[in-house]
């Protein structure tokens, strides 16, 4: 008998899904710890959330799948979860459910189950339970809905040892049954007859469960039914589809789609009717949450208390951030004289210690001496969304929302703008309405990104250093305002229609864990700073070439190749109290990334962010700063927004609107606050 | 007894109702139905302040319903349990 364990080489799948705010994103950083990666899946721009662990011996690999509340085709988020598990039939998928809103969240169960998956339910957040004086029979449970039930307290560790045997074992076990919900005598007929058409094509029916197949066609389940129309003797199956639902609805009034849930819930209900039992009327089921929300969502408490929450993000992004910005940069300043040093003690002067030292060295320590500010900033955004927090602000901004004719589901991807708006855009997949989706995403780049700190953290404390805070604020405020008004012209002027449908569920408050909250901020901060990293490398060294062509030119002078495109430039910002080379260039390559902005100008006036400091202060006024400011809060986002935007909008056109209307409103306002500003004598 | 059927949009904070008909086009019921808001659901008003969306629950779980959306839903005010 060998001593050493033998690995089996067949690895085992499995899935994880469920409702957001299950928990889901808990019990998956709990398996997978550090051995997690995120992609994307295949042709959407849905995020892809992959893992592994090893047990009994086995190397099993989790697929986060994600959160939904149901199966259809609805969004893409919806499709993805739905095919994983139909095409890519994971050994087992476990369902997180919260034990405290059980109803809702086995309507996604019983359409796994349905599909004859293998599954096992996590009953999380079962330590909640008590305070809401609910009681759940697990094992009754377990027995009424055929699969294996654990209960599980994510946050805590606590159950996952018995999950995921549980979960080993069921995936050994090998198929089970569908279930087969009652739908009742007038429908179940119309299920056979469909059901025997879909058994007229053999491989179908073998690779899906044709029942189920029938249910989806019955509901009118655009992806299925696309599907199913290419398979021969199926083309007459949407004909069919239409006559049945005209027959039914006629005899009820309600549409078929609407008649399956309410029956699915009819299910649910007796499901959870002979296992849960409460203790409370609805009336005591006022729980901490609500007394929260009472103050929170009050009309007139509300927005003052998200402002004070906004300022307070921000106070904590700058003021906690402040000691390590300060190191970083005087790190890079040691790195640099340094290198410097050694490299001339070595031999290596003239163009190659340049390239080091002003141009490498140089350009990113600008940047990334921002990094603490910006892990920060997301600190705050996931500790805000992770609470529940976010959802309250969707509510209260919805009134506004109004105004633009989108609703508080468009606030949550303008909140995250805050900190980059490459996450924030892609956070607007959750939006139904195409129209909304939009709308969204070109007035996105308003809000501005934790990329341009750097520039006005440069500018405001080189000439208003006493008011830094309310000066950056302000911008901030700015670009809210600005970003009103554009939702407010797009509106008008391009898009009419229906205001669409606010639905969004209120998660009970929760304290988040310190560790999922850092593994979020760190999700954001480091693609953040891979994105950073590459591209800026790759214009810093570039701006270095072009500061040093035409060989023997000075170095970062007006004569450079870099010297010249910006003083070709340069006369039209003249208007805007900034219409001198130096910025005209760092503006240029803004476009390729904001962080950039304050790299360029230190490598043109050939100095550290330290020294830059001074520097800014004799060639600029501060009202030219603030148009400056002002200019870079507003024009073109960066290449990489630009690139998602091209992704989220798969257009053009779109792509180019964002591009050129921001650029004409930068330089609007830019010349705006400065000609008035110099009207009142503030020059 | 006497109930009235009346738009969601209408109740006060704290009335129960149980919900009758969707007025409503195609995609309307959707999300809704997903999360528990179907015909013969009891819910109850929780928050409903003029202009706003309105904050529901089916007894689990709060719901914030857009207000034009809850003028298309159709509910017989009931008694408190």
């Amino acid at each position: 008998m060998e001593t050493a364990q033998v690995i089996n080489n067949e690895e085992m799948v499995l899935a994880l899904a469920g409702n957001p705010n299950s928990g889901k994103t808990t019990v998956f950083n709990s398996l997978t710890g550090a051995h997690q990666h995120v992609g994307n899946w295949p042709g959407v721009t849905v995020e892809k959330k992959e893992g592994r662990f090893v047990a009994e011996g086995k190397v099993v690999r989790v697929i986060d799948l994600p959160g939904t509340y149901s199966l259809g085709a609805y969004s893409e988020d919806e499709a993805v979860a739905r095919n994983y598990v139909l095409f890519e039939k994971p050994d087992v998928v476990i369902n997180i459910v919260d034990a405290t809103n059980l109803e809702r969240n086995l309507y996604l169960t019983v359409q796994l189950l349905e599909m004859g998956v293998n599954v096992v339910l996590a009953l999380n957040m079962y330590d909640e339970l008590q305070t809401r004086q609910i009681k759940i029979d697990v094992t009754k449970l377990s027995e009424l809905l055929g699969v294996p039930v654990v209960s599980t307290v994510a946050t805590r560790n606590q159950g996952m040892k018995e999950l995921v045997g549980r979960a080993l074992q069921v995936a050994k076990a090998g198929n089970r049954e569908p279930l087969k919900i009652n739908y009742g005598k007038e429908i179940e007929p119309e299920l056979v007859a469909i059901e025997q058409d879909i058994l007229s094509v053999p491989e179908l029916a073998a690779r899906i469960d044709p029942r189920w197949l029938a249910v989806k066609v019955l509901e009118g389940d655009e992806g299925i039914l696309e599907e199913l129309e290419k398979y021969p003797g199926l083309e007459h199956l949407l004909d069919k589809r239409h006559e049945i639902v005209n027959r039914l609805e006629n005899l009820w009034g309600e549409d078929v789609e609407s008649l399956i849930t309410e029956l699915r819930y009819g299910f649910i209900g007796g499901v959870t009717k002979k296992s849960v039992k409460r203790s409370q009327t609805v009336e005591d089921r006022l729980s901490l949450s609500d007394k929260i929300d009472r103050v929170v969502t009050n009309r007139y408490l509300g927005i003052p208390i998200f402002l004070l929450a906004m300022w307070a993000a921000f106070q904590f992004t700058f003021k906690v951030g402040e000691p390590f910005v300060v190191g970083i940069e005087g790190f890079f300043e040691w790195f640099g004289a340094a290198t410097g040093t050694w490299m001339v003690n070595v031999g290596a002067y003239g163009l190659l210690n340049s390239l080091i030292v002003d141009g490498i060295i140089g350009g990113l320590g600008a940047v990334l001496v921002f990094i603490p500010n910006i892990f920060l900033l997301f600190f705050a955004i996931s500790l805000l969304e992770d609470s529940g927090y976010m959802a309250r602000a969707a509510y209260i901004m919805d009134r506004f929302m109004h105004c633009l004719g989108l609703h508080g589901k468009s606030f949550i991807p303008l909140m995250i703008g805050f900190g980059c708006n490459v996450p924030a855009i892609m956070a607007t997949r959750t939006l139904e309405n195409k129209r909304d989706r939009l709308i969204t995403i070109l007035i996105n780049p308003l809000m501005s990104c934790a990329a341009r700190l750097p520039v006005y953290v440069l500018f405001a404390g080189a000439f208003f250093s006493a008011h830094q805070g309310l000066v950056i604020f302000s911008l901030y405020l700015l670009g809210l305002v600005l970003a009103i008004l554009m939702g407010l012209v797009l509106k008008r002027f391009l898009f009419s229609g229906e205001t669409s449908h606010f639905v969004m569920e209120l998660p009970p408050y929760r304290i988040p864990t310190l560790k999922s909250t850092f593994i979020h901020m760190w999700e954001r901060g480091s693609s953040f700073i891979r994105k950073a990293g590459t591209i800026i490398f790759i214009v810093v060294v570039l701006i270095w070439l072009l500061s040093n062509l035409p060989v023997g030119v000075e170095y970062a002078s007006q004569e450079s190749v870099l010297g010249r495109i910006g003083s070709f430039v340069a006369p039209v910002f003249g208007p805007a109290g900034f219409g001198n080379w130096e910025a005209a260039t760092a503006l240029i390559f803004g476009i390729l990334a904001k962080e950039v902005v304050v790299g360029t100008l230190g490598v043109i006036y050939g100095a550290q962010e330290a020294g830059l400091t001074e520097v800014i202060s004799q060639f600029w006024t501060p009202l030219s700063a603030y148009a400056f400011m002002v200019m870079t809060l507003i024009y073109i986002p960066c290449v990489a927004v630009i690139a998602t935007i091209k992704r989220e909008t798969n257009s053009w056109g779109w792509t180019f609107f964002a591009v050129g209307y921001s650029l004409v409103l930068g330089w609007l306002m830019a010349v705006l606050v400065y000609q008035v500003g110099s009207l009142f004598g503030f020059s | 007894m006497g109930s009235r059927v009346l738009p969601l949009g209408f109740l006060q904070a704290g009335q129960d109702a149980v919900i009758k008909k969707f007025n409503h086009g195609r995609g309307f019921c959707r999300r809704l139905t997903e999360m528990g808001f179907v015909r013969g659901a009891r819910v109850r008003v929780v928050k409903n302040d003029i202009g706003g969306p309105l904050i529901v629950t089916t007894g689990d779980g709060r719901l914030a319903i857009g207000r034009g959306m809850a003028m298309r839903i159709l509910v017989e005010e009931v008694e408190q349990q």
